[in-house]
């Protein structure tokens, strides 16, 4: 099966086999291994990527779904949105071991995308299917607030 | 000159002080230790950098699916192999005759077989092993391994598997293990206490569920070595298995952790069965193999917290002094021993909690049934104990008409008593300080008042009033490291080496599992011998690099490893000073580190250890030095329920903010305030992330998550969907309260505590519950069913 598709903005031509999920694309067909995975089923978000502007569980994508030029987002993108996002991880203490990251980034850079000036009670809303066993949440919460702050001040 | 100067670092919202001393003379001295640094591991993580055991792959790699078994109970008759279809498949299939060491995965006792023999004794034990070059090949292959069973009787529960008559799951009366804490005169005690609360509790089975599943690839090198890769917390536990099912010398067993997607305990003890069925792959085939579990398989198949049965009888004076407690702790075991005795080791000696009773009787026991073996999981068998007697204190506060934080601070611990086993805590005490932090942050003289009267609550929700608000507390300690039961491994080694340009390198044996243990070290280290935080980084786990240093649990990275790091330390600051004495025209002797320089007490000449090194490397060539640490001394005696079984303690104070709706049973936890003594904090940062973490799983437990077994024994609730951990919608606010109470041998005065965090928040949850309504719930987690239920049973109790 013939795929073209954007990937953080490059455009890819492959051939896909047709069982391949975006998730096995990515990591597979791409050797891009930044999207983690933790369940193959829908239900952890560790596999979060952005796709044509919404967040969705590459696990549960089949590439044969795909439209046509979709456009999807990773962790290796380099837009200002993710690496600030990363950046205000990384200062706050908001991986651990490190697993959900990625995912949590990524969900994170959709919702900010959308709603910049987005509450605490909308990022518990949407973010709630990205599961981290080990942060608490706690400090995903304060590496948002800084990253929003950041991109007030511009 | 020195100041002492008095800093507030607010990291995180959550108020952390500090004293510390700064040496003014030397201007800017950047001390690493009690600074929230950036974790080292943070950039790679975020960037997705990191290579969990998803990410490896190995040339002519190969993956295995493991034969299991459908039954709880059963005799294999007959195991049959269909070769024509597995050399059509190009499968290889390994059975327990294949092995060509023992069939038998050590943990502590030795009854645990890598593959089934004659009996299998719960259901997902492996029976044989498939190797094919896809995980889908390799479990096409499951139709050619045909097993023939003889189902057998099982038993699942252990108040019937303790003495079954018939069923025997471990030995002839299905104990693993018992442990007994004795004080006192327990009937005395009863006979001089005014009141007496009784009350039997139940706690479940409580799955990991760490975001990476576990993983291993066995890489075999020629005929007779092997190296293992993969997601663990105890690369020496591995590596002893993994000897013996191939009947290999140690030394030619090499094992290497990768990144651990976290691990709280379920990548202790299973990593050696897993790793074990690899390496037999990779001996069959002397190809890489690799077992990646996926997420039902390992929640179906891996261990996970015991279930467990507590009955407790606690009586107190009028007054509300402590006179007896009475424990009786079953804790379902599953199938094997695995670490059960050493689970319940721990369970024993937290049952009576951080007070003072002069009249104790703590019965424990591990009992064997037909479930898959539980073991290691945050907390050891703790948890269990200390939900039943937080819930047993708070019980007898209510009876005696006594705030529950005043009754518990007239039996708390304090500096200079013994515990109930026996050993006095004379220094590091910091219980009491933790509850006055807790109850003044969360202003609980303001906010706790008695709980209404039930009737009130049920009269007042059918005019509607639903919503019920309430608070609860708990106050708990935790026995720093493995304690006298694990002494042989309470070793720590080191290595430590300097780099020509400055830099320095160091390797453990204990492992980062997301817990920060990699940047704490590496403070300790940086202080140690003066070198900036940036230029110091740690070597992968590979347990060929530093002597068996135990495993990484009981929270002891920190405090162990860290001890070995200063030893090593020290080491080469004794060469260093020889070197560079000559150089600043004194002896030895005179020199010290201060800072970033080693300075001369007389005439405080002084030089950049950065300049140190670099002339060390020109005389000497490249200095390295191993540390060692063998952890001061313990001991407990089982005969007399007696000891001084843990090094040190930790000590927390958790205060939980509930609403109930009385019309669902559906209980919201808005707040956690989590006071923890952990002696010092290394990094602030990574502390609070660990109490965070921590707290969130201890408020699982208590009012979310549950692995749900059938009737016939196997695992119901197998994925993330039906196990459900708290999101980002369920979590509370959780307030970090750090208190230092500094462990004299601890380095810089830290003392373990990773653990403490999940410990005590579901008692906290069930007494803010009751709190709220007047409902005491003795069951967790308290699900919306299970609370709801517990309101019908009064309602119909006391006919309202
Ligand atoms: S791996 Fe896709 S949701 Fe878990
Ligand atoms: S950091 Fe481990 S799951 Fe989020």
């Amino acid at each position: 099966m013939k795929i073209e598709i954007f990937i953080n903005g490059i455009f890819y031509q492959k051939d896909v086999p047709p069982d391949h999920r975006l998730l096995d694309f990515l990591r597979e067909d791409l050797g891009m291994k930044g999207t983690k995975k933790g369940c193959d089923q829908g239900e952890c978000g560790a596999c979060s990527v952005i796709l044509n502007g919404k967040v969705v569980n590459s696990c549960l994508i089949m590439m044969v779904q795909l439209p046509e030029h979709s456009e999807v987002e990773t962790i290796e993108s380099t837009d200002s949105m993710v690496l600030s996002l990363q950046d205000s991880f990384v200062k706050r203490g908001a991986t651990q071991c490190g697993a959900c990251t990625p995912g949590m980034i990524m969900a994170t850079t959709a919702l900010l995308r959308n709603k910049p000036k987005t509450n605490d009670r909308e990022v518990r809303e949407e973010l709630s299917g990205v599961i981290c066993r080990c942060t608490g949440y706690q400090k995903i919460f304060d590496a948002i607030k800084d990253t929003q702050e950041h991109l007030e001040r511009g | 000159m020195q100041r002492k100067i008095f800093i507030i670092i607010k990291v995180a919202g959550a108020i952390y002080t500090q004293t510390k001393f700064l040496n003014l003379t030397l201007g800017v001295v950047p001390l690493a230790v009690g600074k929230p640094l950036e974790r080292k591991d943070a950039r790679i993580k975020v960037k997705g950098e990191a290579q969990y055991n998803f990410d490896l792959s190995f040339s002519d790699e190969q993956y295995l699916a493991v034969v299991r078994s459908p039954f709880a109970h059963a005799r294999i008759k007959k195991i049959t192999v269909d070769n024509e279809k597995l050399e059509q498949l190009g499968v290889t299939v390994g059975l327990s005759k294949d092995i060509p060491g023992k069939n038998i995965v050590h943990v502590i006792l030795d009854d645990w077989p890598l593959l089934a023999e004659e009996v299998v004794r719960h259901v997902g034990e492996p029976v044989a092993i498939i190797v094919g070059k896809s995980p889908t090949v390799a479990k096409s292959a499951f139709s050619a391994v045909h097993v023939e069973y003889e189902v057998l009787p099982a038993v699942f529960n252990p108040d019937e598997a303790k003495d079954h008559p018939t069923i025997q799951v471990f030995g002839d009366n299905n104990i693993i293990s018992y442990w007994q804490q004795k004080n006192g005169d327990i009937n005395k005690g009863f006979a001089e206490a005014d009141v007496i609360i009784e009350g039997e509790y139940r706690t479940p089975a409580q799955e990991h569920a760490y975001i990476e599943p576990q993983g291993v690839i066995a890489v075999p090198l020629g005929r007779d070595e092997i190296t293992i890769y993969g997601s663990m917390q105890c690369p020496f536990y591995v590596q002893r298995a993994v000897a013996d099912i191939l009947g290999y010398p140690w030394s030619k067993v090499t094992i290497v952790q990768t990144t651990t997607g976290g691990a709280f305990g379920g990548k202790e003890d299973q990593p050696n069965q897993l790793a074990s069925l690899a390496a037999l792959g990779a001996y069959l085939t002397r190809k890489p193999v690799k077992y990646l579990l996926t997420r039902e398989e390992d929640i179906e198949n891996t261990s996970k917290r015991h279930p467990a049965i507590i009955r407790v009888k606690t009586g107190a004076t009028r007054e509300g002094i402590l006179q007896a407690v009475q424990v009786e702790y079953l804790m379902n075991s599953g199938a094997y021993s695995t670490l059960s005795p050493a689970v319940l080791y721990r369970g024993a000696l937290h049952a009576a909690g951080p007070y003072k009773c002069p009249n104790v009787d703590v019965q424990a026991y591990a009992v064997a049934t037909n479930l898959v073996p539980f073991g290691a999981f945050r907390g050891f068998g703790s948890p269990q104990v200390l939900f039943a007697c937080e819930e047993q204190m708070d019980r007898i506060a209510t009876k005696l008409g006594l705030d529950p934080t005043e009754f518990r601070q007239k039996n708390l611990l304090h500096k200079g008593d013994t515990t109930t086993f026996g050993q006095v805590v004379d220094h590091s005490v910091g219980m009491s300080e933790t509850l006055k932090q807790a109850k003044e942050k969360s202003e609980w003289v303001q906010k706790w008042k008695p709980a209404p009267g039930f009737n009130q609550v049920i009269q007042e929700s059918r005019k509607g009033k639903y919503l019920w608000e309430g608070i609860g507390v708990s106050t708990i300690f935790y026995g720093v490291g493995l304690g006298s039961a694990g002494k042989a491994l309470s070793r720590t080694g080191s290595y430590v080496q300097l780099e020509p340009d400055g830099s320095v390198v160091f390797a453990v044996g204990t492992t980062e599992i997301g817990q920060g243990m990699i940047t704490v070290l590496s403070q300790i280290v940086a202080d140690e011998l003066g070198v900036e935080y940036s230029k110091i980084r740690m070597a992968p786990v590979d347990t060929s690099r530093v002597p068996d240093s135990g495993p990484t649990v009981a929270s002891r990275s920190t405090t162990f490893s860290g001890r070995a790091l200063q030893d090593a330390c020290k080491k080469i600051r004794t060469l260093m000073y020889e070197i560079i004495a000559p150089h600043l025209e004194t002896i030895p002797s005179d020199l010290q580190l201060e800072g970033n320089y080693i300075i001369s007490k007389e005439t405080k000449r002084k030089i950049m250890v950065d300049d140190a090194i670099k002339i060390m490397y020109q005389e000497r060539g490249q200095v390295a030095m191993a540390g060692w640490d063998v952890a001061p001394p313990t001991d407990f005696d089982n005969e007399k329920g007696q000891g001084n079984p843990y090094v040190t303690y930790a000590w927390a104070t958790n205060i939980v903010e509930v609403a109930v709706d009385v019309q669902t049973g559906t209980v919201h936890i808005k707040k956690i305030w989590a006071a923890h003594d952990v002696g010092k904090a290394i990094n602030p940062q990574t502390l609070e992330g660990q109490i965070e973490g921590g707290s969130l799983q201890g408020m699982g437990l208590g009012r979310f998550e549950e692995i749900v077994f059938t009737p016939e024994g196997q695992v119901m609730s197998n994925n993330l969907g039906t196990f459900l951990v708290p999101t980002t919608k369920d979590t509370p606010s959780i307030h970090s309260i750090i208190v230092e109470d500094p462990w004299k041998q601890g380095p810089y005065g830290a003392k373990g505590f990773g653990e403490q965090p999940l410990m005590g928040v579901a008692p906290a949850v069930t007494n803010a519950i009751f709190n709220a309504i007047g409902v005491r719930i003795s069951e967790i987690p308290a699900t919306p069913e299970r609370v709801w239920k517990a309101i019908q049973d009064k309602v119909q109790e006391e006919a309202i």
